[in-house]
This record gives C-alpha cells, sequence and structure tokens, in this order.
C-alpha cells in the first residue's frame, strides 16, 4: 500500500501538473504531491524497519536496507526542493525568464524525475533499473534547457547526448549480465534479469562475461554518477539549468546513478572472486577527485563550481565503495547522505544569492551577508559543510574514509589529502569574498524560502556529533549487503 | 561439417548487410539518404527479428518485431524525415575526419569488436550466435558515426543506430531481452525523440542553423 503511494503520487502529480501546471496555485500542489510522497516513504521505511525486506509484485519491486534509506533520502530532498523551488520559480516568472507554458512543464518534469528515480532505486530489475535511469535523463533534459539561452541549449545537448550515449553501454552491460544469468537461471519468466535471484546465484555466473559486462555499466552509469573523464555534462547541466534542478540533480541522481553501480559491483564482485571491480571504482574514483580539485581553480560560475564540487564528492564516495568492507562502505553510504543534504542546501542558498546579484558570476556576487544575513549564512555555513570542516556530518564521513583508506590502500591517501586541501582553497577563498564584501544589489519581491536550507544543515550538523542507532543499524546492515573485501 | 539450414544462412546474410549499412552511414553526408539507410537497418532488422521468431516459435520475439516494424521503420524515420524538412536541414558538412580515414578506422573496429566478442560466442547457445560480433561492430561504428558529425542531426541517426546494434545484440545472444524491458527501450526510445524534436526547434530558434560548431561557448574547460 505505501509502496503504491509512493510510486504512484509523483506519477499522478507528474499527470496533474502537465495539465494544470501553469496555474498559480501550482507550486503549492507540487509541495503538496512531495509530500505525499514523502509520507509515504516514511511508512514504507517504518513498515521495513518493524518487518525487514520487502517484495512487491511478484518481485518486480523490492526494498531493502541499502535502498530504504535512499529512498527515504530521496523523498526528502524531493519535498524540501519544491519547497524551495515555490519562491523561487516565483521569482523567475517575475524577472520574465519562464512563461506559465515553461512553468507547467517543470512542474510536470520535476515529479516526474522524482518517480524515475524512486522507480530505479526501488526496482529489482536490472532492466528496467536502465530504463528508469534513462526516464530520469529524459525528464530533466528540457528542464536543463528551460531558459532558451544558447548556453543552456548546448548543456542539454550535451546532457542528452553524453549521457545518452553513456546508457547505451549501460544498456549493453545489461544484456550482458543477462546472457550470463540465463545460463545458470533459465529464460523462463524474467527471473534472469531480478537482482535478488542474480545475487543468490551469483558465484556461478560467468566469470569472463561479467567481467566485460561490468566494464561498460561501471562506464554507462559512470557517465551519470559524472566519473572523471565522463564528467562533461555534468557542471554545464548544473549551471545552466533553473537551481531546485542543480539542487536534485546534485542531491539525488547521482546518488541514484551510484547506487546503480554499486548493486552492479556486488554481483560482479561475487562472480570473479577477485577485488577488480573495486579496483576499477577506485581508479575512477581517484581520478575524480584529483581532475575536479583543479579544475575548481579556473571557474567563474557559483554554479559551476559547486557541480564540480560535486564531481569530487562523487570521486570520494566511488573511491569508498571501491575499497569495500564493512567500514569503508558505511562511510560511503553516510557520505551520500551528507553530500546530498549539504550540496541541496548550498544550491538553495546560490539560488537566492544568484537571484540577488542577477548574475552567476562570483564576481557579481558580493555581500550576501549585508543584502541578506540568513542567505549568506546559509551559503557560509553549507560552504563549510562541504568542504569537511567538523564537526559537521561530512568531516565524520570523510574522516572514516580517510583512515580506512590509510589502513587499506596507504598509498591513495596523500593523493585524496592533496586534493581535499586544494578543493578547501578553492571553493573557501571564493565563497568568502561572495558572503563577505560590499554590495548595492536591491532586495527580492518574494521572501526566500531558508527552510530547507537550514533543515538540510541541521540535519548534517547533527549526522556529524549523533547517528541514531536505527540509522546507524540501516547502514551497517546495508555495508554488509554491498560486501567487498 | 553440416551445411546450414536456409533460415540460418539467411540470418547471417542479414548480420552481413547490417554492418555493411554501418559503413554506409559512415560515408553518408547527406542527412535524408543517412535517415533511409537508418530506415533500411530497421527493416532488416525487422525480418531477421520475425525470421527468427519463425525458428523458435517464441511468441515474444513476435511482439519485438511488431515493436521495431511500428517504431523504426516506420515512426521514427517518418519523424526524422519531417523535421529534416521543416528544418531545412539535408547536408552534414565535411566531417571531422576524412571519409577515407574514417572507413579505415571502422574496420580496425570491427576487428576489434570480432575480438572483444569471442569469448561470448563461445559462449552463447543461440543459433545466432556467429553474429554477436557484428552487433558490437555495428554498436560502435555508430559510436564513431556519432564523433565524426558536427550536424545534430546526424548524431541523432548515429545514436538510433547504436540502439539498433543493441538490440541485435540483445536478439543475438539471448533471443532478446525479457517483454517489460523491451517495452521499456521502446517507450524511452519514443520519448527520447519526441523530446528531441522538441529540443531542436529550440536550438533553431536560437541559433538559425543545427550545426554544432555554434556550440563554443562552454568549452573553457575542456
Amino acid at each position: 500500500m505505501e509502496f503504491i503511494v509512493l510510486l504512484g503520487t509523483p506519477l499522478l502529480g507528474a499527470l496533474t501538473l502537465g495539465m494544470l501546471g501553469g496555474r498559480r496555485w501550482a507550486p503549492e500542489a507540487n509541495v503538496v504531491f512531495s509530500l505525499v510522497t514523502f509520507f509515504a516513504a516514511c511508512a514504507l521505511t517504518s513498515r521495513v524497519v518493524a518487518h525487514g525486506n520487502l517484495s512487491v509484485g511478484h518481485e518486480q519491486f523490492f526494498v531493502d536496507a541499502f535502498n530504504v534509506f535512499l529512498v527515504t533520502l530521496t523523498a526528502f530532498v524531493g519535498l524540501t526542493t519544491s519547497l524551495f523551488s515555490r519562491p523561487y520559480m516565483r521569482i523567475e516568472a517575475e524577472h520574465g525568464r519562464v512563461t506559465a507554458g515553461q512553468l507547467r512543464l517543470y512542474h510536470s518534469m520535476y515529479q516526474m524525475f522524482i518517480a524515475t528515480m524512486l522507480i530505479a532505486l526501488t526496482t529489482n530489475n536490472m532492466g528496467l533499473m536502465w530504463v528508469a535511469m534513462e526516464a530520469a535523463t529524459l525528464s530533466t533534459v528540457l528542464l536543463v534547457t528551460l531558459y532558451r539561452t544558447p548556453a543552456s541549449l548546448e548543456a542539454g545537448w550535451k546532457y542528452f547526448i553524453l549521457c545518452g550515449v553513456g546508457i547505451s553501454q549501460a544498456l549493453f552491460g545489461t544484456i550482458l549480465m543477462y546472457f550470463a544469468a540465463e545460463k545458470v537461471l533459465g529464460s523462463e519468466g524474467v527471473s534472469a534479469l531480478l537482482w535478488t535471484h542474480l545475487n543468490s546465484v551469483k558465484s556461478q555466473l560467468e566469470p569472463s562475461v561479467l567481467g566485460l559486462a561490468f566494464v561498460f555499466l561501471l562506464v554507462g552509469y559512470g557517465t551519470k554518477v559524472g566519473l572523471a573523464p565522463l564528467h562533461n555534462w555534468l557542471p554545464d547541466a548544473h549551471a545552466e539549468g533553473p537551481t531546485p534542478i542543480s539542487a536534485v540533480l546534485s542531491g539525488l541522481l547521482l546518488n541514484v546513478a551510484m547506487y546503480a553501480v554499486v548493486r552492479c559491483k556486488v554481483l560482479v564482485e561475487g562472480s570473479l572472486h577477485s577485488t577488480l571491480p573495486g579496483r576499477m571504482l577506485m581508479g575512477f574514483g581517484l581520478l575524480s577527485v584529483v581532475l575536479a580539485a583543479f579544475f575548481l581553480w579556473r571557474q567563474r560560475d557559483v554554479k559551476r563550481l559547486f557541480a564540480y564540487s560535486s564531481i569530487e564528492h562523487m570521486g570520494i564516495i566511488a573511491f569508498a565503495f571501491g575499497m569495500g568492507g564493512p567500514v569503508a562502505n558505511f562511510a560511503a553510504l553516510l557520505h551520500m547522505t551528507v553530500h546530498s543534504l549539504t550540496k541541496s542546501s548550498i544550491f538553495f542558498a546560490v539560488g537566492h544569492a544568484t537571484q540577488k546579484a542577477g548574475s552567476q558570476l562570483m564576481d557579481n556576487i558580493r555581500g550576501l551577508i549585508t543584502l541578506s544575513p540568513t542567505v549568506g549564512w546559509g551559503l557560509m555555513m553549507g560552504t563549510l559543510a562541504i568542504l569537511g570542516t567538523p564537526p559537521f556530518g561530512v568531516f565524520a564521513s570523510e574522516f572514516l574514509i580517510l583512515t580506512t583508506a590509510m589502513k587499506q590502500q596507504p598509498w591513495a591517501t596523500p593523493i585524496l589529502l592533496l586534493a581535499l586541501g586544494v578543493a578547501f582553497a578553492a571553493i573557501f577563498g571564493r565563497v568568502q569574498s561572495m558572503v563577505f564584501g560590499d554590495t548595492t544589489a536591491k532586495r527580492l519581491p518574494h521572501p526566500p524560502a531558508l527552510v530547507p536550507v537550514f533543515a538540510h544543515l541541521g540535519l548534517v550538523l547533527m549526522l556529524g556529533f549523533f547517528i541514531p542507532p536505527y540509522l546507524a543499524d540501516w547502514y551497517r546492515a546495508a555495508a554488509r549487503l554491498i560486501g567487498g573485501q | 561439417m553440416n551445411a546450414l539450414s536456409w533460415d540460418l544462412q539467411l540470418l547471417n546474410t542479414l548480420a552481413a548487410l547490417l554492418l555493411l549499412l554501418s559503413f554506409a552511414m559512415l560515408a553518408q553526408r547527406r542527412i535524408v539518404a543517412l535517415v533511409n539507410l537508418l530506415a533500411l537497418q530497421g527493416t532488416l532488422l525487422f525480418i531477421a527479428t520475425l525470421l527468427l521468431a519463425w525458428r523458435t516459435g517464441d511468441h515474444n520475439l513476435y511482439i519485438s518485431a511488431g515493436l521495431t516494424l511500428g517504431l523504426k521503420v516506420i515512426f521514427l524515420p517518418w519523424l526524422l524525415h519531417r523535421l529534416i524538412r521543416r528544418l531545412g536541414v539535408y547536408w552534414d558538412t565535411e566531417p571531422l575526419l576524412n571519409i577515407t580515414g574514417t572507413m579505415l578506422v571502422g574496420v580496425l573496429v570491427v576487428i576489434f569488436s570480432f575480438g572483444l566478442a569471442q569469448p561470448i560466442s563461445a559462449l552463447a547457445s543461440t543459433a545466432t550466435r556467429n553474429s554477436i560480433g557484428i552487433a558490437v561492430a555495428v554498436i560502435l561504428i555508430a559510436f564513431l558515426t556519432m564523433i565524426t558529425r558536427r550536424k545534430a542531426m546526424s548524431q541523432v541517426v548515429g545514436f538510433l543506430s547504436m540502439e539498433n546494434g543493441l538490440f541485435f545484440g540483445a536478439m543475438s545472444a539471448t533471443y532478446g531481452m525479457p517483454m517489460v524491458v523491451e517495452l521499456g527501450v521502446a517507450l524511452d526510445v519514443l520519448v527520447a525523440m519526441l523530446v528531441l524534436g522538441v529540443f531542436f526547434f529550440q536550438i533553431r530558434d536560437q541559433f538559425d542553423s543545427l550545426d554544432l560548431k555554434n556550440f563554443e561557448a562552454l568549452k573553457e574547460d575542456q
């Protein structure tokens, strides 16, 4: 029941808002749909906590410790982003950047995007997961190009083609996986693509085929995660679309893609009996961290700056999952959570800051602290959190990842530390001059939505001090499930 | 060694023709002809699927064949032709690498693909296992088409040709994916093309052209 509501609400929302999304009350309706989705996710979570794993619809969908917390996170950030987008899109409409028709498209596709991500997370069918991931790209392409500026069209085109090609590789990987599974499970029915079935026979799957499949799957879903060198679409798509979309792309889509990679890694590692998939993930992860850290210096657009920071953090997460083992997996899951919360809150603050300054160029954004102390402090705190300063949660997860790296992969630690240091210097210097400094800009017509910013940062702060026991249990259960080492 | 049955021979011929068409697409610069080649590729795929369905008696393959006919032979070429007429894009500019060079790279790609597909073919139990190498080659040549073209429209044709290769690969290796997945993939392709249609008009309104060399603004960090 909860499950049907969870997937049904955003789909219904997409339909309703597709027809009526241009009305005056559409932003509120968007919030209501997101709220119902969030409640359904909470109900589902409490049920999984009480009764263990859940399987729905002839095993086509399933919920376990690994995906249930991502479902809740997705629904939560979906809700807070809809709260943020309410005043944000109103202001955009008043500035004449979007018409009623574009708003309708925006609201409808926003709900559609949430729906596709929830399907990708909860489906048990590797093929359906692919379909949902591709649908997630398609539903956001027209949102990236919402403003119809030349730069946004280019960003949309890059996003469409690079992710399209990338995800085709993942389809080939999925075909290969099906091919290997069919030998063991038989082609009758569709059980040969169901993850739970694959997981139970993973040691019998043909290693040479699965090894090849993993290369394609990693490249394919890795493109969506934004792992270097396949990250080219990511900064453009984040910078040119409306800010609520940057927040959900960065906070949610990258997580969902990472989830797909990890699900595949579990199967392949079980079949190969070696750590090759883990090593590949570590390699891609480390490359992303280093590349992103140095590209951060060259950015002049504030949204591009934080988009590169997302690449960096996805690299850290990939590296941690690559190391494997209970501690590293735990840290990676925690990092996924805190990164998602922090990065979306930063984008909320950045969104209001750019609207105040009327520009995304960092040189034009000055003196946020005098203009609007809450936006200024929000951005400052968010930045400190994302850079891994204690006592925020990002510090806890990065600390865990670094100490595990020192034990298991000592060679990588100096590289990671260097990259983190470089990123710190690059981002902190820029943000400082944006927050402090003189300004002449005017106030905004609508009061900005700052509850989401501080709600997210509050949660991240709490996770830095204290992880609630049931959350820690989930993380541990999920970490065991992912295994490795 | 037994002589191959006629239907298997026909299937192999179709596979060879698919690869030949991929090369033709690699060399073709007229966009209308490119779309026609794509439609022809779709038709071959349709015949191959139908033949395989008849051979194996698999009902799902009949549905796949129907989907291929509707989507790849009729609807997508129609949509692309319509877009070409309304947007007035008939010729692609000189590819980034000249045609002879591209063809030579294409030959290398085919050799590489057969090497790559060798272990998979060895394990497959389907009658069509020898075509897996061809499917991989079609995918990679389509990829080559995409990266050597400048016009958005030719890149899209390359993208669809890649999808054809994937479909053919799934068919040769496992007689197709489960139905629910195939329907999903077909739906995604359909939606992708509709999104693209909208997208092309946006690009043209902004740039008065579909030439991707206009896309220079975001190059600073490559």
